[in-house]
């Protein structure tokens, strides 16, 4: 219900919400958990196991119950807490996990049979038949358990990724992040405020406390006002910083669209990476449960969250209230609620000694031994003294002392300590290099503390820095000690949980210490304790506590489990933001692009590449007949397509001959000037890198051209060799593939087309090249082919190369010829027994691909010697080799080879094919591919199996070159 | 005179969000200059410009020398005389050259580049990534800056800047 008077909430601006259908109303300000408890809602979800109703435990971040769908018009977002979501006119919300209603939920008969289902019970309970794990009692486990549920369609939101750079980080804007932002931002360092909360202020926002003699919210005021006109300062409310990682990086969330009403490209969310110089870790502290029979009942929360609830939003959730805690911090929360005019009925101490509170009726070493109320509570049952009795309550809120928001700390592997005196785990010193932990985050609990441990983390973060702290006075604030006295769990014979948001209990734990997993990353995985969206940030240290004392072991010696990042929950489309569609990957896009599109031609990636892959001809249905028409055509006539992709980068110097040597197997320093060669390079380990041909455009000035795929592999060699082995040598390359369109003009008339695009005869050798003038435009011509046939490789600053390639085709085709693509490239080259990097792909040595001729003797070269050793060579290696089906049959790549007879197991594999087509040249399937000593195996038999497509073929073992084995037509 | 039609990589009309615009810019010629071991002092002497140090630009009328690596900047506005010290290499038909001017470039660009830009100046290049695509980035000015990336992937480039303006806009609504 609402308090007059109280909260942050804009009254003047009222917004309707929707919550499993029915309207309700709120204001501004409020979140969805806080709008629920206005209305009277109490039941909000279903919990994870037992399916039993849950309300809000909390009003921060670390909400483990209140957890529901937001569904939007295009979104469906499972599992988000209604303690962080902010109301918006429209929010439309809905609970999770229950079926058919929230009210009547068929499987909360699962609470019935709790006995079954206690840690580990799948473990133990659908073992047999062993099929049946997978195919049923898996399914069936994941369908009853769970969270949200997904729409199952794409998430088509806006999402964004950013970078942002300072000074100071200042993790969290409480009292101590506060000071510590203003004490820098007066210094005149660059600073960001990151704060997960819509308003900044931390906990000052929710207690009733003082500064300097005013309520504590007026100092608050004034410091953003202050932070707000400092130009260096830079505040980032809505934002959660979410991980710590090397050198000063850190991933924040920011919530920039989801608290507000859908609007035209704003991102829901951005990911941060925030680089700081420095960091003040300045998180809070998260209150703890004390775990009791039934204590997960809609009604039990933390006692901070109800200061929380009545100071920032001007709500309570019941009128009669009682707390229980073992430290000190409840009082003032009884005082907040009685000042608001809520009746608290009764504050259970556990404490013998806990200190007199007046007014109030205060039981000492009294515990609450149950709660009931099913779906909502009514009473509590509380012990002391050795007496029992009732207390009526609708609330009950629950202090078990606080933890310090360690987290970030342990990212980079930092271990915390255990505070016997705080009966918390405190952050060590140098957990993440540069971070310096402040406030309640480092154990002090004390307003004052929080101030003045701000202002020195500030001052120590500027020293570091080298920036002068000017003086900045302290304000005056409360300084109580922190008197607690451990409680965990009220010792009973019902359920009492630790873990709400997993349906962990006291049982659950100690069931897994006494099934022997005694270690807490064990115990914590056998019960699924503190792997919940909450990440165990509300049962952690209470679930090792009860660990400790079940296996007889002090808290500091049982340890903690690691906390990670994320600190909260972040969505994959947020770290992903951008990536969708044509985000995914940049696309190359070649200058013959549209013309091929214009043809109708299909686009298949080529790395980032697009290239045709074949340009299809009314009345031809399938790829195939396309395919085999533009084969024909490049054999008896030309054809032309676009080369533009391969990798182009210039060499020169005094040194670049012999740098080439030293790359390349074979000897390209004797290269006359206008020639072309065809190279091989290896890798360091002796198998092939790539191949290519280099022209010698120059005395001192060289062209080499690589295979689209490792163009940039290629180019990091170059750099690695160069700087590794000779980076004195007079030797400079560099990439000019984007600077040139390339197109490769191939068959027999390709001499006549060329003629009649230069206006005269190329009279070039074969693999000779030469600069020309190609219709007023420089370019360069060679005579190289990929195809067999007589072809020609023009090439045109890229500007021109649209034009040209729109030349080339008009004039191919009146000559009979035209455009071929990727399909029937593929062919022409397997026919000549060409290699590409399915032949080439890593772990083939020149030795296999018939090439070790090639390896010059004369000279040494990246890769030679390594290439030699032992197994590398001979006859037991699988060799290149050509196959052609003994009867017409498609044959595929990938398939195995076999001799005749053998059994079709992996032992008796002798080799495997690489690339496949249709020629239909020689009317026949071809394959290339590696057969073991198969150069001396020509003329064989051997069986080709494919299991996957179920081909099945003999095949007789060719060489590799299928056509023109002497290359008459190349140098015709 | 070239027969052939000059085409631009994109051919894009200049869009404008938030105050912010990104535009397809000419290149003028531009020659990569890689000068020979120890000869950078020698190189940017016969240029007339310094030889820049890393993330620095050099310029001296219309001409400029952008950094571009080890041993590497390129010549941009100018001709490359014969017999220069180093390695000459034509780029000016490899690259695509996109401006963003405006209050909010330097927001836009912090969605797309790690570096912290508020502080840039004219004189300084990075050659860095934006998102996957290599970029050399060259700040005119304040808000002002010269994107260069492969003119094949200038598609994804304009794609990429344009999205994170929409978004620095609507959330500057």
């Amino acid at each position: 219900m609402r308090i007059d008077g109280k909260g942050r909430i804009d009254r003047t601006r009222p917004v309707t919400f929707r919550f499993d259908g029915r309207a309700y109303a709120g204001y501004k300000g409020d979140t969805l958990a806080s709008a629920l408890i206005a209305n009277d809602v109490r039941v909000v979800g279903r919990s994870f196991k037992y399916h039993r109703p849950r309300g809000i435990l909390t009003a921060g971040s670390e909400e483990p119950n209140a957890l529901v769908e937001i569904v939007g018009p295009a979104n469906q977002t499972p599992n988000t807490r209604a303690t962080v979501q902010e109301l918006f006119e429209g929010l439309a919300a809905r609970s999770q996990n229950r079926w058919p209603s929230l009210r009547y939920d068929a499987l909360e008969i699962n609470d019935l049979a709790a006995l079954f289902l206690s840690a580990g019970f799948y473990y133990k309970t659908f073992m047999w038949p062993r099929r049946f794990w997978e195919g049923l009692y898996e399914p069936l486990i994941r369908r009853a358990a769970g969270l949200g549920s997904l729409s199952g369609r794409h998430d088509e939101g806006v999402y964004e990724k950013a970078w942002a750079h300072c000074d100071l980080l200042v993790i969290g804007a409480g009292p101590a992040g506060l000071m510590a932002a203003l004490v820098a931002g007066r210094a005149g360092a660059d600073v960001i405020l990151a704060d997960e909360s819509s308003e900044p202020g931390g906990r000052l926002l929710s207690d009733d406390g003082e500064i300097d003699g005013a309520h504590a919210t007026d100092w608050v005021a004034r410091v953003l006002a202050e932070l707000a006109s400092l130009p260096n300062v830079r505040l980032m409310t809505r934002t959660t910083v979410t991980g710590a990682y090397d050198d000063g990086t850190y991933g924040a969330l920011e919530r920039v669209g989801l608290h507000r009403s859908p609007r035209p490209n704003l991102p829901r969310e951005c990911f941060w990476r925030i680089v700081a110089k420095r960091t003040v870790l300045a998180a809070g502290a998260l209150e703890r449960s004390v775990a009791f029979e039934d204590n997960d009942r809609p009604g039990v929360m933390l006692a901070s969250a109800l200061p929380s609830y009545l100071n920032r939003y001007g709500v309570v959730p019941a009128r009669r209230v009682a707390l229980f805690a073992n430290n000190d911090s409840a009082r003032s929360t009884a005082r907040s609620l009685m000042a608001a005019g809520v009746e608290v009925v009764a504050i259970i101490d556990s404490r013998e000694d806990a200190p007199d509170e007046p007014g109030i009726a205060l039981h000492k070493g009294a515990q609450v031994i149950r709660a009931r109320g099913r779906m909502g509570l009514r009473e509590i049952m509380v012990r002391a003294g050795g007496r029992e009795f009732r207390v009526e309550a609708e609330c009950l809120g629950v202090s078990g002392g606080w933890n310090p928001s360690v987290h970030l700390t342990c990212h980079l592997n930092g271990r915390p300590r255990w505070s016997d005196a705080l009966a918390a785990f405190v952050p060590v010193e140098g957990a993440v290099p540069g971070m310096l932990v402040a406030g309640a985050a480092n154990g002090s609990f004390s307003t004052h503390g929080c101030l003045a441990a701000g202002a020195e983390a500030a001052r120590a973060s500027l020293a570091a820095l080298g920036v002068a702290a000017g003086a900045v006075e302290l304000p005056q604030a409360e300084d109580a000690p922190y008197q607690i006295a451990p409680l965990w769990a009220v010792p009973g014979k019902g359920r009492a949980w630790l873990d709400l948001a997993n349906d962990v209990t006291v049982k659950d734990v100690a069931l897994a210490a006494q099934e022997g997993f005694r270690s807490v990353e064990h115990m914590k995985r056998y019960t699924t304790q503190g792997m919940a969206p909450d990440q165990g940030k509300n049962s952690n240290v209470a679930a090792l506590a009860v660990l400790a004392d079940a296996t007889g072991r002090g808290i500091a010696e049982t340890g903690i489990t690691t906390f990670r990042p994320p600190y909260a929950p972040v969505s994959i489309a947020a770290m992903g933001a951008g990536g969708r569609g044509m985000g995914f990957a940049p696309q190359r896009i070649l200058t013959s692009d549209q013309a091929s599109r214009d043809r109708g031609a299909p686009m298949v990636e080529a790395g980032l590449w697009y290239r045709p892959g074949y340009f299809p001809k009314p009345g031809e249905t399938t790829w195939r007949e396309a395919c085999d028409r533009e084969v024909m055509m490049v054999r008896c006539s030309v054809g032309v397509t676009d080369v533009s992709t391969l990798g182009k980068i210039e060499i020169q110097g005094p040194d670049a001959g012999r740098f080439l040597d030293f790359v390349y197997t074979n000897t390209f320093s004797t290269l006359p000037v206008g020639k072309v060669r065809y190279g091989l390079m290896l890798r360091e380990d002796g198998h092939v890198l790539d191949d290519g041909t280099c022209a010698r455009l120059g005395d001192q000035h060289w062209l080499m051209t690589t295979t689209t795929a490792a163009a940039g592999l290629v180019m990091r060699h170059l750099d690695f060799v160069h700087q590794a082995f000779c980076a004195d040598w007079q030797v400079r390359f560099a990439s000019v593939t984007e600077s040139w369109a390339q197109f490769a003009v191939a068959g027999p008339l390709a001499r006549d087309l060329v003629t009649s695009a230069l206006g005269h005869a190329p009279d070039l050798p074969f693999m000779g090249c030469a600069p020309v003038v190609v219709q007023g435009v420089a370019a360069r011509l060679f005579r190289i082919s990929f195809s067999g046939e007589e072809g020609y490789e023009l090439a045109v600053p890229t500007r021109y190369g649209e034009a040209l390639f729109r030349d080339l085709t008009a004039r191919a085709e009146t000559m009979g010829g035209g455009l071929y693509g990727m399909e029937a490239l593929n062919v022409l080259r397997i026919e000549k027994g060409f290699i590409t990097h399915a032949e080439i792909h890593g772990r083939t040595t020149a030795f296999d691909i018939g090439m070790e001729k090639m390896v010059s003797g004369k000279k040494d070269c990246i890769g030679k010697v390594a290439a030699t050793r032992a197994g590398l060579v001979g006859p037991e290696r699988e060799q290149m080799v050509g196959l052609m089906p003994l009867t017409g049959s498609v044959l595929t790549a990938g398939a195995h080879l076999f001799a005749q007879g053998a059994d079709l197991v992996r032992e008796n594999a002798t080799g495997y094919v690489t690339s496949v087509g249709y020629s239909p040249t020689l009317h026949s399937h071809l394959a290339l591919g590696f057969l073991k000593n198969g150069r001396a195996r020509h003329g064989e038999t051997v069986r080709l199996v494919d299991r996957l497509r179920g081909v099945d073929v003999l095949c007789t073992v060719t060489d590799p070159v299928f056509h023109d084995p002497k290359g008459e037509k190349l140098r015709a | 005179m070239p027969e052939l039609i000059a085409k631009p990589a994109l051919g894009a009309a200049p869009v404008t969000h938030a105050g912010t615009t990104l535009a397809e810019a000419d290149l003028p010629q531009m020659t990569a200059i890689a000068p020979w071991p120890g000869q950078a002092e020698a190189v940017g002497r016969a240029l007339g410009l310094q030889f820049p140090l890393p993330n620095a630009v050099t310029e001296a009328g219309g001409t400029r020398l952008v950094w571009a690596g080890r041993d590497l900047a390129f010549l941009i506005g100018g001709v490359a005389p014969e017999g220069l010290a180093a390695a000459v290499t034509d780029q000016s038909d490899g690259w695509v050259a996109l401006t963003l001017s405006g209050a909010r470039a330097v927001e836009v660009l912090a969605r797309l580049v790690p570096l912290d830009l508020r502080a840039a100046q004219r004189g300084q290049t990075f050659r860095t990534a934006l998102n996957h695509l290599p970029l050399i980035l060259i700040v005119e000015g304040e808000g002002d800056f010269t994107l260069l990336t492969f003119r094949s992937m200038a598609r994804t480039a304009w794609h990429e800047v344009e999205e994170a303006m929409v978004k620095v806009a609507a959330r500057a609504l």
